[in-house]
């Protein structure tokens, strides 16, 4: 009777309550470490109701975790049992051989498991994805409409509308984008190097390749863009370029598919501004097919470093965080799931024309983060009109070959 | 004393140090002279949510037994100190034959990280410095003269900067420097330009930075010489009165060399946290216009794949770079240490 | 102040309490408006459409019909317990401050009282120790820390921030020390005391000043460390500023930034009060130990 009323009382606790039953772990030590975004914190919640009865369950979930994962994992048996990891951060933890494969686990215990969630590498299972994430067009209604345009499907169409809306005098700055120097910047550029069709690098090398005509088209179309941006573009992080985007002071925006729901709520933002947010596909640059954008998951691992018993007490706990039984009107809006029975809300919908379009996922490569850092790093003078795109890429090339030398991928 | 006391009083905070600041140094020195072992990469094919696709993978097996056998990784000697990331002796060799003027050279070698970083670094610390001794040095001046029952009060709301943590305190007026923030309204309406942003360009950005080093560590001088004022020789002032000396002639004769070995702490300690400068640049998101080692340190670790060894090494070039800067200020001590002696 | 030496013609005076003031405004203002702009909502503190907003509270006033709201304190303080934060900066300080202070007042005692070379080249080599950035040095420890499982709890940090922190205090008590005529203690050694005793029984009484100076910076940095914090410690055992940092977080959630924004002028009120108890302290301190270069 108690039980009922507690399953009737609310959704959550009705979550909690049968993620406890799915969990069936008898013993054995299970700590989590990740980043601590909502979804994330969905994740490590249902994960902890797996404690008790000899089951100790941790989760520490900071925006630190990449700095901390990999020594928290080093050791033997290792402080964290699991990391959760995206598909860029994966690699860091594969080069230190720190996560085990889960073959065994997904065939004993892993009932329910969609195929597409698991991770494979070279025919190993590494990780268990859970959500899905990808950069997107977002738009105002009212804006397009008072400036008479159709929504963009290219980059070369959203400069055209950036023109328009600001030579009709709707919006001074228009565009929005996630460009501050650092790792943001850089992702704008791969973004736009894969619309382009660029290649990073040399097939099965470490050999870096993007001071090339795609790589220059990528930088130019991005200082175009930057014309349109609010001044200050290069200290604007995703946070805050939806901050301006609440304040009503951009149209069209390239932006994470998980940040949409967010921009929807009146709370800081006005009626107007939400009521008109739009969201579409990925553009695409320079004629291409292949949308300007790279396709993310998150998910979780193993460690290697642990007893089986913990092994299999992290496998199962994470397996029950990841349940169907998750999924109420709290969490699903989170984020694009990945788990069965999820039913795509309307701000999915990015994320999802994103796959179907054959977005290519960012790439799993060990050296791709060490090229992530080098754009990061020297793209800025571009921006500010500094130097010219050749030579910003030919330092690019050059700060990436001594990263990469250093981490022994190149001689 | 005898070393054998010496040794007992002594014992405690030198082994606190040796085990959390000297063994740390020495694996980081080591650290810095080895790099990761060659990696044997071989295609293999992934499956996610995406599909599959062919993609480079490290064979961690085959590196397996070199790494049990050199744990530490690869030696390499001094390579990394010399390498792009870091002085990149063969870069600025290049430029220098290269180049057809000085400016040319002069931009190209700004254009590498390291000088990059030391440009603003060394500015900023030049900069900063002799200013915040400045206003701290007028702020205890002024405050001293004031009224006994203000003081307190005084003090009290002097030392504000230098208490709010940096990395919150920069936060907040990181949005009061924003072009429609307070601070970047009124600069605008002042210079009556409405396009003026602090961010946007490199001088302003390094203006600001500098002006919040000076805001945040001037009260630091300020209660150290303060305290200083304390202690002036009462007599001293007034023979120099009866004297004739002027206020100024005061300051100058008496006051000065009274603080003198103050001025010398404050520097010391100041020089040597404005070369470490990190955290304004961090809060004040300034990355593209101005970079210091320790942000190289920062970002170096903080990637995807983390640069050990090239962030030990810019640890060892700021220890060396902090010893070179101190070294005017350790001779002195030097002496005054010998004629005690 | 009646003395001769202080009377001041009033032009001076004018410009004395004009540039103090203006001092005042300097530093106090930024938190002065955070102050205020903590009980508002974020989209009036942090206004994009215009400041004035964060003066009249435009949006908070919408949103709860006043122009005040203790949400961003009642959110932090309850809902995101900061309170557990702040217990735990206050062990962190207390041992911190303590630990310090002991080991550093021996160290320095004994450094000040040595005349021999190796006293120099010790406090040169304590100068060169707080050169290697914080950074560098807490990703050298969590490999080894997470290996002794030794990760995540306070008595590690506070040990951390001892040990960083030594060089500074080794370097202030010991001009301290230097103050303090050597005749007291050797006089004390005469009658038969040994070292210990004598720094005991004459030594340790008259330091006081100089230690309380000394072990409020040490307790400054502590409260407000960040770099050592955020890395050593595990989420349940935070202290105040990374807690505060983890409001912020890489997605910033509607309404927690407030909390960020209500929990650093909370964090902030006790340094106040200690300001204001020590503050005679701090400053006849350092004068007694009137630091020497």
């Amino acid at each position: 009777m108690i039980k009922k009323l507690i399953l009737a009382s609310g959704l959550a606790l009705a979550a909690t309550a049968s993620a406890h039953a799915a969990c069936d772990i008898s013993s054995g030590r299970v700590s989590i470490v990740g980043n601590e975004f909502p979804a994330i914190q969905t994740i490590g919640k249902g994960a902890m109701s797996c404690a008790g009865n000899g089951v100790e369950v941790k989760a520490n979930l900071t925006a630190d975790h990449q700095k901390i994962n990999v020594a928290g994992m080093s050791g033997n048996p290792a402080e964290y049992t699991s990391a959760i990891v995206a598909n860029s951060s994966i690699v860091a933890l594969m080069n230190d051989d720190l996560i085990r494969p889960l073959d065994d686990y997904v065939a004993k215990f892993g009932d329910g498991l969609k195929k597409n969630q698991l991770i494979t590498v070279d025919g190993k299972v590494m990780a268990v994805a859970f959500m899905a994430n990808a950069q997107h067009l977002v738009y105002r209604k009212d804006v397009l409409e008072k400036a008479g345009l159709g929504v963009p499907k290219t980059y070369e169409d959203m400069l055209a509308a950036a023109k328009t809306i600001r030579d009709k005098g709707i919006l001074q700055n228009p565009v929005g984008g996630a460009y501050k120097a650092g790792w943001n910047l850089a992702q704008e550029f791969n973004n736009m190097y894969i619309g382009y069709g660029g290649e990073f690098f040399k097939s099965g090398t470490a050999e870096v390749t993007i001071n090339n005509e795609q790589g220059v088209a990528a930088l130019n179309m991005m200082k175009s863009l930057s014309e349109y941006m609010n001044p200050d573009y290069l200290t604007h992080d995703s946070n805050a370029t939806s901050a301006e985007w609440k304040a009503g002071n951009v149209g069209l925006m390239n932006m994470w598919g998980s940040r949409v729901g967010p921009l929807r709520e009146t709370e800081g933002s006005s009626q107007e501004v939400v009521d008109n947010t739009a969201i579409s596909a990925p553009m695409t640059v320079g004629g291409g097919a292949v949308p300007a954008t790279t396709l993310w998951w998150d998910g979780w691992t193993v460690s290697k470093n642990i007893s089986d018993e913990d092994a299999e007490a992290t496998f199962k706990a994470l397996k029950a965080a990841i349940d169907p039984s998750i999924l109420n009107n709290e969490t699903t809006p989170q984020a694009v799931w990945l788990i069965d029975g999820y039913e795509p809300t309307d701000a999915a919908k990015g994320v999802f024309a994103a796959a179907s379009m054959g977005t290519k996922p960012y790439p799993m490569r060990p050296f791709q983060g060490l090229l992530h850092s080098a754009l990061g790093a020297e793209l800025a003078d571009f921006m500010q009109g500094k130097e010219s795109a050749e030579k910003t890429l030919a330092d690019v090339e050059a700060a990436y070959s001594a990263a990469a030398k250093e981490k022994g991928y190149l001689k | 004393m005898k070393h054998r006391t010496f040794f007992w009083f002594f014992l405690p905070t030198a082994l606190a140090m040796m085990l959390f600041i000297a063994l740390p140094i020495v694996s980081v020195v080591t650290q810095s002279l080895h790099t990761a072992h060659d990696q044997v990469i071989i295609e293999v094919e992934n499956c996610g949510p995406f599909g599959c696709e062919k993609e480079t993978s490290v064979d961690t097996a085959a590196t397996e037994s070199l790494r049990r056998e050199q744990p530490l990784g690869k030696w390499v000697g001094t390579d990394i100190y010399f390498d792009r990331g870091h002085l990149a002796t063969s870069e600025v060799a290049d430029a220098w034959t290269k180049s057809q003027s000085m400016d040319e050279f002069l931009s190209t070698i700004i254009n590498l990280p390291f000088y990059r970083a030391m440009s603003f670094t060394l500015t900023y610390t030049f900069v900063v410095t002799p200013m915040l001794i400045i206003l701290g040095f007028m702020i205890a001046v002024s405050v001293n003269a004031l009224n006994q029952r203000l003081k307190g009060l005084v003090i009290f709301f002097s030392l504000l900067p230098m208490i709010v943590t940096p990395l919150i305190g920069s936060l907040i007026l990181f949005w009061m420097i924003d072009s429609r923030g307070v601070i970047g309204s009124a600069l605008q309406w002042l210079a009556g330009d409405p396009d003026l942003s602090l961010k946007a360009s490199t001088g302003l950005t390094w203006i600001m930075l500098m002006v919040y080093g000076v805001w945040h560590a001037a009260p630091f001088a300020f209660v150290v010489f303060y305290a200083g004022l304390q202690t002036l020789p009462q007599d001293t002032l007034e023979s120099a009165m009866i004297d004739g000396a002027t206020r100024w002639q005061r300051i100058r004769f008496v006051v000065i060399p009274h603080i003198m070995p103050l001025v010398t702490f404050v520097a010391l300690i100041q020089l040597m946290d404005n070369f470490r400068v990190f955290e304004p640049i961090i809060g004040f998101n300034a990355e593209a216009h101005a970079t210091s080692l320790s942000w190289i340190i920062y970002n170096d670790l903080g990637g995807e794949t983390r640069l050990l060894s090239s962030a030990a090494a810019t640890s060892v070039l700021t220890i060396i770079g902090v010893a070179i800067l101190l070294s005017p200020v350790l001779v002195r001590t030097w002496r005054d240490f010998n004629r005690k002696a | 102040m009646a003395s001769a030496a202080e009377k001041q013609p009033t032009g001076l005076r004018f410009f004395l309490y004009g540039f103090v003031i203006l001092w005042l405004i300097l530093a106090a203002f930024p938190f002065l408006w955070t102050l205020w702009g903590s009980f508002k909502v974020e989209l009036d503190f942090f206004s994009k459409a215009d400041w004035t907003n964060a003066l009249s509270g435009a949006r908070t006033v919408a949103e709860y019909g006043t122009a005040f709201t203790g949400t961003g304190y009642e959110g932090a303080w309850v809902q995101e317990e900061f309170w557990k934060a702040a217990i735990n900066t206050a062990i962190v300080c207390f041992f911190v401050v303590c630990t310090s202070l002991t080991i550093g007042t021996l160290g320095g005692y004994a450094l000040s009282r040595s005349g021999f070379r190796y006293t120099f080249w010790l406090l040169i080599l304590a100068l060169i120790f707080r050169a290697l950035p914080p950074t560098t040095l807490v990703s050298g420890y969590l490999l080894p820390f997470f290996e002794w499982n030794l990760w995540g709890i306070l008595p590690t940090t506070i040990i951390v921030l001892v040990a960083i922190n030594q060089p500074f205090t080794l370097w202030m008590l010991h001009s301290f020390f230097q103050k303090i005529p050597k005749d007291l203690d050797e006089s004390a050694m005469v009658d038969g005391c040994t070292r210990f005793q004598a720094f005991r029984h004459v030594i340790i009484p008259v330091m006081w000043p100089g230690v309380i100076t000394t072990g409020l910076f040490s307790f400054l940095l502590a409260y407000n460390d960040f770099a050592v914090t955020a890395m050593l410690l595990s989420k349940e055992n935070q202290t105040m500023v990374p807690k505060i940092a983890s409001f912020l977080g890489t997605t910033q959630t509607e309404g927690n930034v407030m909390f960020a924004v209500a929990s650093v002028v909370s964090a902030t009120a006790p340094l106040f009060v200690l300001v204001m108890i020590f503050q005679r302290q701090i400053v006849s301190g350092l004068t007694a130990g009137a630091v020497k270069g």
